[in-house]
């Protein structure tokens, strides 16, 4: 059945207002159900928190189609559809050149049941030649399993090419993290940890600096092979592997320290048990200065972004079909011209 | 974001650091690495060392120290001062000559180097033609004669280093006149010795290396008399009054000869073989000095029966009949005399030897009958046994700095009452501001206690731990009791023993309550030692307790070493610290962290298995931990299991290396051409680079886990009187950080001194913070309600310290090796991080609490962290906010064993080893400065242009 209602677009409220007003205006006050939307590539995508919600409505052209599936009966595979029919060719020629006959539809279960181990972040700020990776190590089982080493690198200076000392991905360990997700390769050039340069930084204080970091690492790399590059600005290809600074507040170039700063407090909660009492995460204190205030104020900011749903990218979901669709109108009263702001990744 | 808009661009905190912190390397304590020279200026009453990194030291009175270096890092070979001057001139290996001078500069002497010189030849000429052997310095202060390998001998003025080619003394000139036979056997000789005539300035005396001895006539330019040695010269020495002299030879022979207008080619007065008549080694230098009793002294380096002592090293001193040959525990690199150097005076009556070996500097008394050594207020052989561990205690009480003094007087009974004989300049530095110790634990169970107020570094009191235990070293097993008809009569001088009886007994720990005089001292085997200072020798026993830290683990086997074997029944103890307790460490592995509370009376240790609190009250164990991951095989086998791996993986190297030399054979030996051959090789050196791109420099990046080895291992423990429960009370505590980043805390429970005795201590766990990051926590601090470090135990007590603020809420400090974090107290709750590590990429090696005062004003001071790094470098960081206030490099981040010796004092001073006999001293404080300031007065130009010969007679070696 189809419903068709409007919302404002400069306020749309948050996720569970929208859910509520779903299943009012379905009458199913009772039933889990999963929303998804079709953005404007006609990929079938998830609703299911504030950001894809709020990401969903900016996408509204200004209709944005909403289908409903009660959750018992949904079928997963159906998001992400129209991306691999459409994108085979350029994804399946560059990851698995050698894999050409179709395999059988894995069954993917819902995006929030993943947890993210592995993101390319700040597409848009960085030269195309560098990639920026995060790997997610808490709570994954997985070793890291990548070594590094010293070698040295060509650099154009004023006074011409010359050859500077750099840090390199030696070697990666079959099954770890490093190799699953694909994004970092042996003899990719290791620029930055966690946004401080390595250049000038001995292989041990590198070292140091990657595991101190190792529950919440971002290197930023440049790829020994370039031709997998980011492309920017151009809207060829399938947003599913949209980059994560799509659904962060702002793309500034701040984006790293705020990164930081977040990763700081979200990534690594200390445990304490008292009295041989059950283990618990340490508190923060509350703020007793100015400065603390405005401190925690950025990390809270921040931890919400984080725990929102962002798109990484191992999410390459199969198709299938939908069942229950819905439309409805989206009132814009600005009438802002919709815009992506992210850039646009070919895998 | 304020975070990072980084603090600093305050002008008043700068302003304000400026006054507060200041780094500079101010002195180095110790024993110089590789001693390579030796001079003296009888004039400066100055002693001046070169070593074989290029590197020239000079010390006078104790105070007075200075010091240069060169740049081309060369061994120096031969250091000579300039008669009657505050100048000398050093010999590198490189042939090049130095010349240094002792400038007065805004109140104190500095010293410079001024000019360097190398002696060029004619062109073509072999380069031994300049290659110097002998330095002369003459006493008119106009010249240099440089004797040479070719045998020719150069001269060239001061300062300028300008050769007189005019002046030069050929061996063809000296040759002219040389008996026709003996000349014929000898010609191209290297000069060996050049001596100045005591009395007559215009006469030199020429030894050449193969015998040849002349006196030249330097107003004629001739040879004036020949003395015809068969024997290969050694060294030279003129009889004070320039009628005799005496020649050393390398049979082991000394000769000496008459010089007299009569005579110009005389024979031989007397030639002796002391240590004859077997084969013996060379004397390669002698004195010859007069005494007013007639009986001269004759003093020689070497000389030894070759077969039996041609491995000591020796000098022997006769006087009349008596004979001693003073073995010393190292190489000699060179001994000068002290002797009157009153140009009037009509005796030498040398006063004192001063000998540098090579691991230590000894001095003898040759007045005193016995011929004692004296004791040198500086120059310390800080690695008599090799340095294990260090401890500073600043601003000693001055009742323990008394006992401790007299406990150490006691011991030092053997040596000379004299006062120190090099007494050249004055020190000009202000008095220490505090009295502060050094303490270091050796490899051989001996804790030193230095005198590290001032610049000169005093050994005051050496406590040995040995006593306890039963070793398979004979204590009756003296080397020094040597019967009255034993030839040669050896006596064993200095103290450099580097050989410990058993590794056991090495010191790992030390902890000194500076108010209670109790120690606490841990070893490698697992020894935790409690003692008191008692001024009188006593006998008692030792009370023994053990602590099995695996208490509830099973299964387990310990593979280490075992624990040391103790004395039953009372021991005899000197007076001093005296061990009235031994807490033995179950499995015994390294103590590998101490604390001791004195004013509750327990001591804290921990091990790689655990930790565990001692009551040495009531001699009692209070409790123990064991922080052991099951995991943790490697911890529990103990160091053997370890160094077996080691020997595998020496061995599998050295396998591949033979296989490898073996394939490249096969290849070589295949191939029946030569083309073949090369191909071969090629092929094979291919290979070989190859298998070295393979196998790059590789670092695992993988973040640490709970079953990573070692995380047992108990790093730091701290007594805390703080706000553990809840806030309403506080109570006793114990803390304890490991490596794998847990902190233990322990509510304790001291029973009132009234009842110490009655009621056991109760210690109960209250807390256990994991730290995710996992790092090894290397300090645990707790800050008061004033945000200020908790005092030390007795010192409120003492009024030497503002009791601690109970009323506020305290905070604990944990520092990691890679982060510092606050937490708030007793509610665990965290407030502030700093990431080194993530931020820096390094670690953190030591951390200490420094007080830092205001340079400008009195009353202001502040406490801050001092850390050092993995990569050496010192950061000061504030409190409570961990601000990074500022960085200095001062350690080379390859240099481990510097970083792992760096000790920090409470004032912002501290010392790290440079080699393994000598202490770098640095400040960090613009307040606390300990560095040599001294003067050294130029010496008026005496109208009489005969200065006395230098007592320091050049070796020419």
């Amino acid at each position: 059945e189809f419903r068709r209602f409007s919302l404002e677009r400069s306020k749309p409220g948050k996720f569970e207002e929208f859910y509520g007003l779903l299943q009012h205006v379905h009458k199913i006050p009772n039933v889990d159900v999963l929303v998804g939307y079709t953005d404007i590539h006609g990929d079938l995508l998830p609703i299911n928190n504030d950001d894809n919600y709020h990401k969903a409505v900016s996408t509204a052209n200004p209709l944005l189609r909403i289908f409903i599936q009660r959750k018992e009966d949904a079928d997963y595979s159906a998001f992400g559809t129209d991306t691999m029919t459409r994108k085979k060719n350029v994804l399946s020629n560059v990851l698995r050149p050698d894999n050409h006959k179709k395999k059988p539809h894995i069954v993917i279960s819902m995006p929030q049941d993943f947890r993210p181990v592995s993101s390319i972040i700040d597409v848009d700020i960085l030269p195309e030649t560098h990639r920026r990776v995060r790997l997610y190590k808490y709570g994954t089982d997985k070793p890291l399993g990548f070594y590094i080493r010293d070698g040295s690198s060509v650099r154009v200076t004023p006074h011409g090419l010359e050859k500077v000392p750099g840090i390199f991905i030696s070697r990666l360990v079959p099954g770890g993290l490093a190799q699953s997700t694909g994004l970092l390769a042996v003899n990719d050039e290791v620029l930055e940890v966690n946004g401080i340069e390595v250049s000038g930084k001995s292989l041990d204080q590198v070292t140091d600096m990657m595991i101190a970091n190792s529950r919440n690492l971002i290197i930023t790399v440049r790829p020994a092979n370039q031709r997998n590059n980011v492309v920017r600005n151009s809207r060829t290809s399938g947003s599913s592997g949209q980059s994560t600074e799509s659904s962060l507040p702002s793309s500034t170039p701040n984006i790293l320290a705020n990164f930081l700063q977040g990763e700081e407090e979200s990534d690594e909660e200390d445990i304490i048990i008292e009295d041989s009492g059950e283990p618990q995460q340490i508190p923060k204190a509350a703020p007793t200065s100015e400065s603390l205030e405005s401190l925690t104020q950025i990390e809270l900011l921040h931890e919400s972004t984080q725990n929102g749903f962002l798109p990484s990218s191992e999410m390459n979901l199969n198709h299938s079909a939908g069942s229950i669709s819905m439309e409805y109108e989206v009132q814009d009263p600005h009438h802002k011209s919709l815009e992506e702001d992210g850039t646009i990744i070919t895998l | 974001m304020r975070r990072f808009l980084r603090p600093g661009h305050d002008p008043v905190r700068e302003r304000l650091k400026r006054d507060l912190f200041q780094f500079n390397k101010t002195v180095e304590h110790g024993f110089p690495h590789q001693p390579s020279a030796l001079g003296y200026s009888p004039f400066l009453h100055l002693m001046a060392i070169g070593t074989r990194s290029g590197a020239i030291k000079l010390y006078g009175a104790p105070g007075v120290e200075f010091m240069g270096l060169h740049e081309e890092n060369n061994t120096v070979m031969q250091i000579h001062f300039i008669p009657g001057q505050c100048q000398l001139v050093t010999l590198l290996d490189d042939n090049s000559l130095h010349l240094w001078s002792l400038k007065q500069h805004s109140g104190a002497s500095e010293l410079r180097e001024e000019h360097r010189f190398t002696l060029k030849g004619p062109p073509g000429s072999p380069p031994s033609a300049t290659q110097i052997t002998a330095v002369l310095p003459h006493s008119s202060r106009e010249v240099l004669y440089l004797g040479t390998e070719s045998g020719n001998i150069f001269v060239v003025e001061l300062p300028s280093f300008r050769v007189l080619e005019d002046r030069t003394i050929t061996s063809e000139a000296v040759l002219q006149r040389v008996p026709e036979d003996y000349c014929n056997r000898r010609s191209c000789e290297l000069v060996e010795a050049l001596r100045e005539h005591p009395k007559n300035p215009d006469q030199i005396l020429i030894g050449y290396s193969r015998g040849l001895i002349v006196l030249w006539d330097l107003q004629n330019n001739k040879v004036t008399h020949h003395f015809l040695s068969s024997q290969q010269l050694e060294n030279l020495y003129w009889q004070r009054d320039g009628s005799k002299f005496i020649s050393c030879h390398y049979d082991g022979s000394y000769t000496q000869w008459p010089v007299s207008s009569e005579n110009r080619q005389p024979e031989p007065l007397e030639n002796r073989v002391p240590y004859g008549p077997f084969p013996c080694k060379a004397i390669s230098k002698i004195y010859w000095q007069t005494t007013k009793n007639g009986l001269p002294y004759i003093i020689f380096q070497g000389g030894m029966p070759r077969a039996s002592y041609g491995d000591r090293h020796s000098i022997s001193v006769v006087h009349g009949s008596q004979q001693t040959a003073f073995d010393f525990t190292s190489r000699v690199i060179d001994f000068f005399i002290i002797f009157s150097s009153e140009p009037t005076a009509e005796f030498d009556d040398p006063s004192a030897m001063v000998v540098l070996a090579e691991e230590e500097l000894v001095v003898i008394d040759l007045k005193s009958a016995g011929w004692p050594a004296v004791h040198p207020p500086y120059l310390a052989s800080l690695h008599c046994s090799a340095i294990t561990c260090s401890h500073h205690v600043s601003n000693i009480p001055l009742k323990l700095w008394e006992r401790i003094i007299s406990a150490g007087s006691k011991q030092n009974v053997h040596y000379s009452n004299m006062p120190w004989p090099i007494d050249g300049g004055t020190s000009i530095a202000p008095d220490p501001p505090q009295r502060d110790l050094l303490l270091t634990g050796h490899e051989d169970g001996t804790v030193r206690f230095w005198d590290a107020s001032g610049v000169c570094l005093h050994l005051l009191y050496k406590l040995s731990t040995v006593r306890v235990f039963l070793t398979d070293a004979d204590p009756n097993d003296n080397m020094n009791t040597l019967g009255e008809d034993e030839w040669p009569p050896l006596r064993k001088v200095g103290t450099f023993d580097p050989y410990s009886d058993d590794p056991r007994l090495g010191i790992q720990k030390i902890y000194l309550c500076k108010y209670s005089g109790y120690l606490a001292v841990a070893g490698t085997a697992g020894q935790v030692l409690v003692m008191e200072l008692n001024d009188e020798d006593a006998e008692h026993v030792v009370d023994h307790a053990e602590a099995d830290l695996l208490q509830d683990q099973e299964g387990y086997r310990w593979k280490g070493h075992e624990k040391l074997k103790t004395r039953d029944g009372p021991v005899r103890f000197e007076a001093g610290f005296q061990p009235f307790v031994l807490v033995q460490c179950q499995p015994p592995a390294v103590v590998t962290s101490l604390a001791l509370h004195s004013e509750w009376k327990l001591v804290a240790f921990g091990t790689s298995h655990g930790f565990g609190l001692f009551d040495h009250q009531q001699k009692r164990l209070v409790f123990v931990k064991c922080t052991l991951h099951p995991s943790d095989q490697l911890a529990l086998e103990g160091p053997l299991s370890r160094v077996k791996s080691l020997k595998k993986s020496l061995r599998q190297s050295f396998r591949r290396i033979r296989r490898s030399r073996v394939s490249s054979r096969k290849r070589r030996g295949g191939g029946g051409n030569a083309s073949e051959v090369q191909e071969a090789n090629a092929k094979f050196d291919q290979d070989t680079l190859q298998e070295m791109e393979l196998a790059p420099v590789q670092r695992k990046i993988e973040a640490r886990s709970a079953e990573d080895s070692f995380t047992g291992f108990v790093r730091t423990l701290y007594f805390a009187d703080t706000f553990l429960r809840d806030s309403s009370r506080h109570c006793p505590s114990l803390w304890a950080g490991t490596n794998g980043g847990t902190v233990y805390a322990f509510c304790l429970r001291v029973p009132p001194a009234e009842r110490r005795m009655d009621e056991p201590v109760r210690a109960e766990q209250a807390k256990e913070i994991q730290l995710m990051h996992r790092a090894p926590v290397v300090g645990i601090l707790v800050l008061d309600g004033r945000s200020t470090p908790l005092p030390e135990p007795l010192e409120v007590a003492h009024d030497l310290s503002k009791s601690p603020d109970m009323q506020g809420s305290h905070q604990l400090l944990v520092v990691s090796e890679e982060q510092f974090k606050v937490f708030t107290l007793p509610k665990v709750s965290s407030k502030l991080k700093l990431k080194l590590t993530a931020l820096e990429g390094c670690r953190v090696r030591k951390v200490t609490v420094a007080n830092f005062g205001s340079c400008k004003t009195d009353d202001y001071s502040e406490n801050d962290l001092a850390v050092l790094t993995n990569l050496g470098d010192i950061q000061i960081i504030s409190l409570p906010f961990l601000k990074l206030q500022i960085r200095y490099p001062c350690i080379r981040k390859e240099d481990v064993s510097g970083i792992a010796s760096c000790v920090f004092t409470k004032y912002g001073q501290g010392f790290y080893l440079i080699s393994p006999s000598e202490f770098e001293r640095f400040s960090l404080s613009t307040k606390w400065l300990v560095e040599p300031r001294c003067v050294v007065d130029t010496p008026e130009v005496s109208s009489n242009n005969h200065v006395h010969r230098s007592g320091m007679e050049n070796a020419a070696r």
